[in-house]
């Protein structure tokens, strides 16, 4: 099964009286366990659809199909519910919570999700060991380097076990050594994991790691570039 | 962990403006305790006055209090031991009852004939030892400024008067007042020092029944119409005077015993009453108390033309001077309310503005509308919680060096100045009834940022500069 399955998807903006168009007829088909990333030029619509995977924005219409379910139907809380359940999100900024520490980010999607406290001890720990970030379980964001918070946003987007994981630019904010780092890691926690990862990204090193690549341009798909996949359906 | 732990940590988060924020909600919050527990020192203090004197019920003959106060004889109760014996034995009633007690109100005329002087008196002739056991009720812990009644085991004779009313009658040095100033009355031509020959002959008789005197210059005549509309006078011996507080009661107040009284109006014919007083354990028994007493009064005295009624009633100036307090703790009370409504809702419209990206995140990672609703309410309750402790304490510890500090005023139309007393931790109604009421208008100032944020789309959010 496809983990995201568009069909016919139209987004359009309305600034003031006037309609921008940012995505039309986008069909499209993301292939499990596969890194998948979104390439186009600012304004092409990458981080529109990246929205739309991500169930943190609707679609004028089309269908929006994710992990199987029609998410256009949904009420808001079914989508909340959704989205804490099976996705996951890794931002450019990082946005982790200021307040919290390590430890509590990564438990955070947990908590959301109602799982038993002993099984959050046991998945945070091992998520943030998988990192590299045991030695600082109690430092707060503020504390941290810039990959060493994108390491916990990693661990917190895999916390729940989604289906997917969503990316922003996830190293655009880093230095491109630190950035070659964080792509190993995420590559690594995606296979050991199971999961897709779709990024919106200009970073080469990110595309050369890529399973497909969809380009868009002028909101439409203007091509897909797949690799075989062992792995892929 | 738990929301309040999240909201805890975003309130630390900018300690300034929390503590900004806290301090205008701790001032607000001790202004109106102070204020409430001004007021109600004041409010308890004129009904505990009101209820030492004249009891929470009276029953009286019918309208009598609307026309017949400078009336007793009109409007006496005849057979008033009966209806007391009644009130007294009737078994729902006994477990309220503190004292009951019949009383004589009259006016009269009373001279110092020896200083050629005379005035007119308002007179009540009470029983001396249950007086005195009405006026140590004090259900609310009040600093009383009432002098006992001292009347208790003298002679039938005795009287105790008003401060003013002493020293109009030029009694000051035989009644060795402190603080009395005695001035000499201009003495006119048509004014003489010896009082008219029937009356000094009334009066002369009356000393003939009256025991031998240990003070003659203390002693008063009282002159009084009878049941008939005779003149009659008593031979008064003044054994003490006090500060009946207000300055119009002070100069006309006069207590003499309840036979002596009964004596003045009805001589040799049956005595009668002007009320029953009754004093209850506490104020708020009134209503049960009034509608039992109304229905054994309708049941035992069907003849009787007889009405009770409640001190707020009779003393008008109880429920004007509460309802004028009142209205001041309500204009300030909201004007406070409002300030700390807008303070806190800046701050949290702030914080709301400041955690737009964080708001997004939550909302993308799963945090339902309610959820994040919840959150921003929970900081709302938070601050409103840690202000009105924080509130409290202040206005106790200022409350305490208010009550100690020994300042002092005398309110309009009082003859002495009264300390200035604060009642914040025994005022439990205007404690928590303040506390919700800062809660309250913490949340709702609350409400509308945490709803803003609430429905903030995740997308605008996230992309927030």
């Amino acid at each position: 099964m496809y983990p995201v399955v568009f069909k016919k998807v139209v987004k359009t903006y309305h600034l003031d009286a006037i309609d921008v168009p940012a995505l039309i007829d986008i069909d499209l088909e993301i292939r499990p366990n596969c890194f998948t990333v979104i390439s186009g030029p600012s304004g092409s619509g990458k981080t529109t659809l990246l929205n739309l995977i991500g169930c943190i924005d609707r679609a004028n219409s089309g269908e929006v199909i994710v992990a199987g379910k029609n998410v256009n139907a949904m009420s808001d809380n079914e989508l909340s519910d959704f989205r804490a359940q099976h996705l996951g999100y890794i931002f450019q900024n990082f946005n982790l919570l200021p307040v919290l520490t390590t430890y509590e980010n990564v438990e955070y999607p947990l908590i959301l999700t109602k799982v038993p406290a002993a099984q959050r001890k046991e998945r945070v720990l091992a998520l943030l060991d998988a990192v590299g970030l045991s030695d600082r379980l109690q430092n707060r964001p503020g504390q941290l380097s810039g990959g060493q918070r994108q390491r916990v946003a990693i661990a917190r987007a895999l916390a729940t076990g989604p289906k997917l994981v969503l990316a922003d630019e996830p190293t655009a904010n880093l230095d491109s050594q630190t950035g070659a780092a964080i792509i190993t890691l995420m590559r690594k926690m995606q296979r050991e994991h199971q999961v897709s990862f779709v990024f919106s990204s200009h970073d080469p090193q990110v595309h050369a790691e890529a399973d497909d690549t969809i380009y868009i341009r002028d909101g439409r798909i203007t091509g897909i570039e797949r690799q075989i996949v062992e792995t892929a359906v | 962990m738990k929301t309040f732990s999240l909201a805890l940590r975003n309130l630390l988060r900018n300690r300034r403006r929390s503590l900004t924020t806290l301090l205008a909600m701790v001032i607000g919050l001790t202004a109106i305790l102070l204020f409430g527990g001004y007021r109600s020192n004041i409010t308890y203090g004129i009904e505990s006055g009101f209820i030492q004197a004249s009891g929470h019920l009276q029953i009286q003959h019918q309208n009598y209090y609307l026309e017949g106060g400078d009336n007793p004889t009109a409007y006496g109760i005849p057979g008033y031991q009966h209806i007391i014996d009644a009130v007294q034995h009737d078994p729902e009633l006994a477990p309220y009852l503190r004292v009951v007690t019949p009383t004589l109100q009259l006016g009269g005329l009373a001279g110092n004939f020896a200083a050629g002087i005379s005035r007119s008196v308002f007179a009540v002739g009470v029983v001396p030892e249950q007086r005195s056991q009405m006026e140590k009720w004090n259900d609310y812990g009040l600093r009383s400024y009432i002098k006992p009644l001292q009347l208790s085991g003298t002679s039938p004779d005795s009287v105790m008067i008003g401060d003013g009313l002493a020293r109009k009658l030029k009694l000051c040095k035989k009644l060795q007042m402190a603080n009395c100033v005695q001035t000499e009355t201009p003495v006119t031509a048509a004014a003489g020092p010896a009082a008219p020959d029937d009356i000094a002959a009334l009066s002369d008789l009356e000393q003939g029944d009256a025991p031998a005197q240990t003070e003659t210059g203390t002693r008063i005549e009282m002159l009084a119409s009878t049941a008939h509309g005779a003149p009659n006078v008593a031979s008064l011996s003044v054994i003490s005077s006090r500060n009946m507080g207000i300055k119009a009661l002070d100069d006309v107040y006069l207590a003499m015993h309840l036979s002596q009284a009964q004596k003045l109006i009805y001589g040799s014919n049956e005595p009668q009453v002007t009320a029953i007083q009754i004093q209850l354990q506490h104020t708020s028994q009134i209503e049960v108390v009034r509608a039992r007493l109304q229905k054994l009064l309708a049941e035992q005295f069907p003849g009787q033309p007889l009405e009770v009624q409640d001190f707020k009633t009779l003393n008008p100036m109880y429920g004007q001077t509460a309802q004028f307090m009142n209205s001041m703790f309500g204009f300030i009370a909201t004007l406070i309310a409002v300030i700390v409504l807008f303070t806190i809702g800046n701050t949290m419209s702030t914080a709301v503005v400041e955690r737009t990206v964080e708001i997004g995140t939550l909302r993308a990672m799963g945090l339902r509308r309610s959820g994040l609703r919840y959150l921003f309410l929970c900081e709302g309750i938070l601050l409103g919680l840690i202000g009105a402790a924080a509130g409290v304490i202040s206005a106790l510890c200022i409350a305490y060096l208010i009550n100690n500090s020994g300042l002092s005023w005398t309110p309009p139309g009082y003859s002495y100045a009264y300390l200035i007393l604060v009642r914040v931790w025994q005022d439990p109604a205007l404690l928590i009834g303040s506390v919700i009421g800062l809660v309250v208008v913490t949340v709702i100032s609350a409400w509308w940022p945490a709803n803003r944020a609430s429905k903030m789309m995740i997308v605008d959010a996230l992309r927030h500069v």
